[in-house]
């Protein structure tokens, strides 16, 4: 499985390449990949029909319990194959749309990367291994969104949404750590059986809060909604794959896995819900007020997966089959909607739904691809989408106590999704033509393939539904409720309340296309949501973290050495001072008898240095001083038995003074700029500093924290690391991995200073 | 400015002190000396005769960019610390050998002293690279 799911990144790698190659055809052939995938994972069905589940497991940080672990059961499966099955067609749909872009190679790129990373979340068992693959995603899309990134209104759709959702995504990590500690695992396989353990444990209402934040910012669920219709701004196969079929369902897919461990609970019900039902109707309003073909789909998008959240709320058998089985066929009617939106507006130009109508003859396959899609949308039969209605319906009119609210919410929902697939699939078709800025005409066989093909597979499985209800359907089901359960897949209901109910929505639906510009004028008119909604918030608080990050950088980087040595030291006083002094006063000193009278004299050299280097009236004489102050130190270290450390103080001073030679010879004449406050106030932080350290020293001399270390080292050093000299074994190998990690920065500064000097005398040399 | 005298005395000084910078690395293991001290002097030989002749005397004697040194010096470092990897050990493992060499008898080779030759050239590279940036100025 591990190939299967990492194919795509590798193909990420060649596509461009191929891209170069083979300009006409290289959409097809970069979708045999997913075509693959799709085969490879169908041969799960059978496997998985019967109740079994695949699974591997390679170790990562085995001693963390981190794992790149997979698992395959119902519902990953049901995702794995709208992930590749929609997949491949979209790829072949950019071939065709984006054809003659300079940058269809990096396209097909990042899609690959896209569709990779979405195997990987939804097969993930490992909680660490799904958060990796959920972030890239974000990542994905985000590349996805920007892909036009000369546009500003591309580059702020894309932060948008990556902003959001990796905020979600921070939240998500600890969610799922938090859960590992509480149910003693990180793997989800096994979590599934402890649901009781976690939803007892008392972190439980953190973890269902963290991991909701992560899916509900994912699944553009309200007040998290708005980036989606800005997300607009990518290619219409982004929008197609992206955020209406794959990604946004990433949400709703935790929702569906967590549901055996986490579901269940009153404050599960109620919030989940609660957030569902709201986006349920605020996002089927929003779409009402739209006029731009992807936007109204974009609003209608964020309403159904408020639909799925609600009813992975309620939980209910009734309600889990109905998310399920709406899932499916969401996703078949939306991907082909705007796959259908893009051809028009690939062939016509133009995507306001006021400026398009009468298309049926110019581009008769695209125009039945949209019928198709529009009915399945509008719940009528015999398409998928009416079933997956029926169910919706039947779960909302079973829910105990609140059967009546949720009820007429999903019916008001479904009339306005009635309303959208007549403006989406119908309306541009349909009536008298209408000029457009490009003449149509039908369009290419890679733009109406992949509508064609999902609007027919919404067909059929309308008339078939038990095709795909007991081997692909039930298995999902199963994996969301933890239980199994018999799953009747029909068209026909019998005369029942659905029906009716039904009735009731399409006439209602039909209303809402009717008079949908008087309503559309009517909701403009309260163009209220511009300045409280939620967009608003976003961008306040962007605002805000940038003066914030403005303010806080002019006060901390002034630019100038002195006041960063100031701060550093006055915060290291400000740390250090008050332990200290809580501590009592300095341990006492040493007899002053033992002290030689070669280290009276030498103390006395360090000292007259220090006090010649900060009088003296010239810069050589200054760093001179410096250097005899340096090499002062590095004899105590001779005296006192550091071989090691005296050799490398010696080496390091030799070196500063060379290097402050050099860079005397750029510095203007020496003068005294500073006044005598100023000069006072330097000497208090030097002296306070000096007497810090000095105390410090002092402690730390008379306190044995752990004896054990040194002593370790001295017994192991030989044994274990071949070495005598324990400083250059600590360096090299007990604590080497610290030394890795210092030499690389010391490159890094090598690099910045190179950088510095030459971009300086570039700049001279242009003067 | 240039010195007969130092120039003259640099000659003889560089090989000393760079053949003085290795012995340091090669016994560090056992004996005061090590990597970064030794990587610190041969920067100051160079250094030495950056001074006493020009800086692009020294870049023609050193041949190799001094930059090229630091990313030369973090590879083996990594490399190193890497090599344990392929016997399905942990990431640094120290790995020894001890072959029989005629005239210098049983020598103790492993992955450390690999480790601080990696130190070695990073510091080299990063000292030169900005005394002979700043020099050139």
């Amino acid at each position: 499985m591990l190939p299967a799911v990492l194919s795509g990144f590798a193909a990420a790698l060649v596509a461009s390449w191929l891209h170069r190659l083979e300009r006409e055809t290289a959409g097809w052939i970069i979708a045999l990949l997913p075509a693959g995938l799709f085969l490879y994972f169908s041969g799960f069905i059978e496997i998985i029909a019967a109740g079994d589940t695949v699974a591997v497991s390679y170790a990562w940080v085995p001693t963390m319990g981190i794992n790149l672990s997979f698992y395959a059961d119902g519902l990953s499966l049901l995702f794995v194959l709208l992930i590749s099955g929609i997949g491949t067609l979209v790829l072949i749909y950019s071939g065709g749309y984006l054809k003659g872009h300079p940058q269809l190679g990096r396209f097909y790129s990042f899609i690959l990367i896209f569709m990779a990373s979405m195997l990987g979340l939804v097969l993930a068992d490992n909680a660490i291994t799904l958060f990796v693959f959920w972030e890239l995603t974000s990542l994905s899309s985000y590349l996805l969104i920007g892909f036009d990134h000369k546009r500003e209104g591309a580059r702020f759709a894309a932060l948008q949404a990556l902003l959001v959702t990796a905020l979600g995504g921070l939240a998500l990590l600890a969610g799922l750590l938090l859960l590992g500690q509480a149910g003693g695992s990180l793997e989800l396989s096994v979590l599934l059986s402890r649901g009781e353990l976690v939803r007892a444990h008392p972190l439980y209402t953190p973890i269902l809060f963290l991991i909701l934040a992560g899916a509900f910012t994912k699944s553009a669920q309200f007040p998290f909604h708005f980036w989606l219709p800005n997300a607009m701004e990518a290619p219409t196969p982004v929008s197609a794959y992206l955020h209406s079929a794959t990604m946004v369902k990433a949400g709703v897919y935790l929702l569906a896995r967590l549901h055996p461990i986490l579901g269940g609970t009153d404050i599960w019900m109620y919030v989940v819900t609660g957030v569902g039902a709201a986006t349920m109707l605020v996002g089927a309003c929003l779409a009402l007020r739209q006029t731009d073909l992807k936007r109204i789909l974009a609003y209608s998008t964020v309403s159904a997966l408020g639909i799925l959240t609600l009813f992975l709320g309620l939980g209910t058998p009734a309600a889990i089959k109905a998310a399920v089985v709406f899932l499916l066929g969401h996703a078949l009617y939306k991907g082909a909607l705007f796959l259908v939106a893009g051809a028009v507006d690939h062939e016509t130009g133009a995507r306001d739904v006021d400026r398009l109508g009468g298309l049926r003859q110019a581009m008769p396959i695209t125009a039945a691809a949209g019928g198709l899609a529009a009915l399945s949308m509008a719940g009528l039969p015999p398409l998928f989408g009416f079933i997956g209605k029926e169910m919706l319906y039947e779960a909302a009119y079973g829910s105990l106590g609140a059967a009546l609210p949720l009820t007429s919410a999903v019916v008001l929902a479904s009339m306005i999704f009635v309303a959208v697939a007549g403006m989406t699939g119908f309306g541009p078709f349909t009536g008298k033509k209408t000029s457009t800025p490009k003449h149509p005409h039908e369009a290419v066989m890679s733009l109406w393939l992949g509508p064609m093909l999902l609007g027919l597979s919404g067909l059929l499985l309308g008339l078939l539904p038990a095709s795909v209800g007991n081997s692909l359907l039930s298995p999902a089901i199963e994996a969301v409720s933890g239980q199994a359960g018999d799953l009747e897949l029909t068209l026909w209901h019998g005369l029942n309340p659905t029906i009716a109910l039904s009735a009731v929505t399409l006439a209602g639906g039909a209303g809402i296309y009717a008079g949908r510009e008087a309503l559309r004028r009517a909701a403009s008119r309260l163009q209220m949501t511009s300045w409280w909604g939620p967009a608003r918030w976003y961008s306040l608080l962007l605002d805000g973290l940038n003066v914030l990050a403005r303010g806080q950088t002019r006060l901390l980087q002034s630019g100038y050495l002195r006041y960063y040595l100031l701060i550093i030291i006055a915060t290291a006083l400000g740390l250090a001072g008050p332990k200290l002094a809580s501590l009592g006063g300095p341990p006492g000193l040493v007899s002053w008898q033992e002290v030689r009278f070669y280290e009276w004299s030498l103390a006395a050299l360090i000292l007259l240095a220090a006090l010649v280097a900060i009088r003296s009236r010239s810069r050589l004489g200054a760093v001179a001083a410096l250097g005899v102050v340096g090499y002062g130190v590095a004899l105590v270290y001779v005296l006192f038995g550091a071989p090691d450390l005296a050799m490398t103080q010696f080496m390091v001073e030799t070196l500063t003074v060379i290097l402050f030679v050099l860079v005397f010879y750029h510095l203007p004449r020496f003068a005294r700029l500073s006044s005598g406050l100023v000069r006072a106030r330097d000497a208090l932080v030097a002296v306070t500093a000096g007497a810090l350290i000095t105390t410090i020293i002092l402690f730390s001399s008379n306190v044995q924290f752990h004896p054990k270390i040194s002593g370790y080292f001295a017994e192991h050093s030989l044994p274990l690391a071949h070495g005598r000299n324990i400083v250059n074994v600590i360096l090299v190998d007990f604590r080497g991995l610290d030394t890795l990690g210092e030499i690389t920065v010391l490159a890094v500064a090598a690099v910045g200073v190179y950088a510095l000097l030459k971009l300086r005398l570039r700049e001279e040399k242009s003067k | 400015m240039t010195s007969l005298i130092l120039s003259t005395t640099t000659r003889f000084l560089l090989p000393l002190l760079l053949m003085f910078s290795i012995f340091l690395l090669l016994r560090g293991h056992n004996e005061p000396g090590g990597g970064f001290v030794g990587g610190l002097l041969a920067a100051a030989a160079f250094a030495l005769h950056a001074i006493a002749y020009s800086v692009g005397a020294t870049r023609r004697l050193l041949i190799i960019d001094p930059r090229a040194l630091i990313g030369a010096g973090l590879l083996i470092a990594v490399a190193s610390g890497a090599a344990p990897l392929a016997a399905g050990l942990p990431f640094m493992t120290g790995q020894w050998w001890s072959p029989e060499v005629p005239a210098l008898g049983k020598l103790q080779i492993g992955t450390p002293l690999l480790f601080d030759t990696g130190v070695y050239l990073v510091v080299l590279g990063v000292t030169l690279t900005i005394i002979l940036s700043l020099a050139e100025e």
